[in-house]
């Protein structure tokens, strides 16, 4: 039975190994953290519809359980990966015939950009911190009042050279959208504005969903990026933007400040550069082979790409990487170009 | 107020041998804060610094308000150098921000454009015959005092704290523009949450505020102020910040940068003459010291050997509360006791005599 | 007072803290549909006002939506009530409803 190694538990990872069990083939999932899940463990509902997170989870792992042929091994960490090897963090190396790659990425650090206060003003929180208090049912001001206005600010650690973060994460600016309507569904009378530079609704139901803000929650949307966030005597924030479509500068008081972080590469990715010979895009994500024909596969014969590691993706299209993947593996093994002499044997 | 950062912003700050380039602002508002930096460096921390009387302005308020071009001011800068290496010095340290930003720039040009370097020299050689080495460490005057911080406060004979109440004083710093926004890299702490001026106040038992505007611009800008047409929109800015500090009741201000001591302080004058608003306690205004002054202050120095009779906003209030012992009389003596003259009689120093030592009683 | 030669200048900021919102939100709660403007500029490409003169649809009711009235009743006098913006409007907003709107509440202004 070929044996295929899947780096990273996250959702892709998961889909991935679980098409790959299906097609007849042994699989390892490599997870660091101590769970499979990765960053949707985190997430309490998912845009635009809303879903639970844990539902989709609860699926993936219901389909991890059902096969025999898939191992999930936590606390573990990749460092070194070769179509027929993986080197882990610890030493110990593990032979296979097929590697997925499924690393995901890495949320961006609010604290690099200092002008925002994160880290420093106790009502400025992330998109992240703010799912984790949805999941944990009380979301609440630091000491625990009510908000009455509540700001977003999109594109944190996205679009922004200063930070070395050319790329659009993409699934933000939705985010926002999704969490402020989540927020004057908590809190009905608190006014809620989104600080924004673009708003790229690109899927399914999402330009409907920001509509659906606009008009029948009321969210403000205001076109101009937060310079500069500073504590008031009242204990609420300062914000000042300017009102690009009045060509005014804007200020306005907040009890509460929530920045949509982006997604970055991995640090790991260089790793992968310059061990593996995996090649790297300018933004620090892994490069496919090519964007259309062979975009789960890497430049590695052997090795192929599932989920965020190549770019920021939604939830579904992460999913759908990792079904791509699974058959481009099965394939690649059905053509015998994965034959390894210790597994056939054995 | 929590910072997370500082400490990644850091930078070499020479521990000795110093050579001092004077700032212009400062030798004719604060005469006094330059003298205190000299003696402080040398007496009461032992260092070594050099005042050179042969170095001239750095031509920074020339080269801002398009006066003086970039090749000369170069030059200029160029023959600073050669004469600190004439005299015997590698660590540069200059008493003006606007003349930070200009070397942190310039040296910055210079690896960025080697050959506008290589002309400089040319410029330099063909102009005084004078050859120049690069500094081996530029420090603003703030960041020397800001690395010594320990030892003045294990020298102090004061606190930055109120002696009436034993509460810490209350404290806005304002960092003046071109000290760390050019360069954040440049400066202690960086550009969003300084903490040059913020780690003298912890040191010293003071305590700082930090208010909505703490960011924002005094307003000098150079040719926004030189223009008289365009001082309201230059007023406004230290209008916007002295409204914003208020509701905090801050105890005094301190600033690192030459022009900002001067126009926080004298834009109260004219923002009472116009409007008739104070912002201080008692109807006054809220003193604005130099760093030398606070450092001067913690160390025992007579105020008005600090030269703080020269401030527009009377000075006295804040010298109650730190109980430093001072004779009210001698405030306008100069050297020698030699009268030097008293500004007339302005709504920012309304508070009668009576306020200003009702605390001491 | 001493006159100096220059005044002190006023802040151009848009200070929501400061502005009543009071008319804006009414506005809103009549006409939600404003808040659905992604502020493309169709409107005022086509209007015959703005063409013109100073009048700048889009603007005056951004403005009106941030609590800044002042003026907007007269700009929006400009409109000559043609109709086209409306056609134009990609969120399928009532325009000329919005300038009766604005010119109902904010007559005082």
């Amino acid at each position: 039975m070929k044996h295929v190694i899947v780096i990273g538990g996250g959702i892709a990872g998961m889909q991935c190994a679980a098409e790959l069990a299906r097609g007849g083939v042994r699989v390892t999932i490599l997870e660091k953290q101590s769970d499979t899940g990765g960053k949707l463990r985190n997430w309490h509902k998912l845009f635009p519809s809303l879903t639970p997170a844990e539902e989709v989870l609860g699926g993936l792992n219901h389909a991890l359980k059902r096969s025999s042929e898939i191992e999930v091994r936590t606390g573990c960490e990749a460092a070194g990966v070769t179509p027929q090897r993986v080197t882990l963090a610890t030493g110990e190396e593990l032979e296979c015939d097929a590697v997925v790659v499924a690393t995901g990425f890495t949320l961006f650090d609010a604290r690099i950009k200092e002008e925002y206060g994160y880290g420093i003003y106790d009502n400025v929180i992330t998109s992240a911190d703010l799912e984790q208090m949805f999941n944990s049912g009380t979301v609440s001001m630091a000491g625990g009042g009510v908000p009455r206005r509540i700001a977003f600010l999109h594109c944190v650690g996205s679009r922004d050279e200063k930070v070395c973060q050319r790329h659009c994460s993409k699934v933000c600016c939705v985010t926002g959208v999704k969490q402020a309507m989540e927020m004057k569904e908590l809190f009905p009378s608190a006014d809620i504005f989104n600080f924004y530079m673009d708003i790229r609704m690109f899927g399914p139901g999402y330009e409907e969903m920001y509509r659906e803000a606009q008009q029948r929650c009321n969210i403000h949307f205001v076109r101009g990026r937060i310079s500069e966030v500073s504590p008031m005597i009242d204990g609420r924030l300062q914000i000042k933007a300017e009102d690009t479509l009045t060509g005014r500068p804007l200020k306005i008081g907040v009890d509460m400040l929530v920045l949509l972080i982006g997604m970055r590469a991995n640090d790991m990715n260089t790793v992968l550069e310059e061990r593996c010979g995996l090649k790297r895009q300018p933004s620090g994500f892994m490069q496919p082979r090519d964007q259309f024909l062979h975009n789960t596969e890497s430049n590695v014969p052997g090795i192929f790409y599932a989920g965020a590691v190549t770019a920021p993706k939604s939830v579904g299209e992460s999913l759908n990487e990792g079904t791509a993947a699974a058959r481009g593996v099965l394939d690649y093994l059905a053509a015998g170009e994965g034959s390894n002499k210790l597994t056939v044997a054995g | 107020m929590k910072r997370s950062s500082w400490t990644e912003y850091q930078k070499d700050i020479a521990d000795d041998h110093y050579y001092y380039a004077r700032s212009c602002i400062r030798q004719n508002f604060f005469p006094g804060s330059e003298k205190a930096f000299l003696n402080i460096l040398g007496k009461d921390l032992g260092r070594d610094i050099f005042d050179d009387p042969k170095h001239t302005s750095c031509t920074g308020i020339g080269y801002h308000s398009d006066i003086v071009p970039l090749e000369t001011i170069m030059t200029v800068v160029a023959r600073q150098f050669a004469l600190m290496s004439e005299a015997g010095y590698e660590n540069f340290t200059s008493s003006c921000i606007t003349s930070f930003g200009i070397y942190t720039e310039i040296l910055s040009t210079w690896e960025e454009f080697p050959e506008t370097e290589e002309r400089t020299r040319e410029n330099l050689y063909k102009a005084t015959g004078r050859e120049f080495v690069k500094p081996r460490n530029l420090a603003h005057t703030s960041d020397v005092i800001f690395h010594h911080r320990e030892q003045i406060a294990r020298q102090a004979k004061r606190r930055l704290v109120n002696v009436y109440t034993g509460e810490p004083l209350r404290v806005v710093e304002h960092i003046g523009c071109h000290y760390a926004k050019i360069f954040p890299k440049s400066g202690i702490g960086g550009s969003e949450f300084p903490y040059v001026l913020a780690g003298m106040v912890e040191s010293w038992g003071g305590e700082i505020v930090d208010y909505p505007e703490r960011r924002h611009c005094c307003g000098f800008g150079f040719r926004n102020y030189l223009v008289q047409a365009n001082r309201g929109y230059s007023v406004a800015n230290s209008h916007k910040k002295l409204e914003s500090m208020a509701p905090y009741k801050p105890d005094f201000i301190v600033c690192n940068c030459p022009g900002c001591s001067m126009f926080l302080d004298k834009w109260q004058y004219t923002i009472a003459e116009m409007e008739g608003t104070t912002y201080g306690a008692n109807g006054g205004g809220i003193p604005v010291l130099t760093y030398e002054e606070m450092a001067g202050l913690v160390l025992g120095y007579d105020p008005w050997e600090l030269g703080m009779q020269m401030h527009q906003v009377d000075v006295e209030p804040l010298l109650d509360k730190m109980g430093v012992e001072y004779d009210p009389s001698a405030k306008y003596l100069g050297r020698n006791g030699k009268y030097i003259g008293q500004p007339e009689h302005a709504l920012v120093n309304s508070c009668s005599q009576d306020t200003l030592y009702k605390i001491q009683r | 007072m001493i006159n100096f030669g220059y005044s002190i200048n006023k802040p151009r900021v848009i200070d929501i803290d400061r502005n009543n919102l009071h008319k804006s939100n009414e506005i809103l709660r009549e006409m939600p549909e404003l808040q659905t403007c992604i502020g493309c500029g169709s409107c005022t490409a086509t209007c015959t006002a703005g063409n013109l003169t100073e009048f700048n649809f889009r603007k005056v009711h951004t403005l009106v939506r941030r609590g800044e009235y002042q003026g907007a009743y007269e700009e929006m006098n400009k409109c000559m009530l043609c109709g086209k913006c409306r056609l134009v409007c990609p969120r399928g907003i009532n325009t000329r409803g919005v300038v009766m709107l604005i010119k109902r509440k904010l007559g005082d202004f």
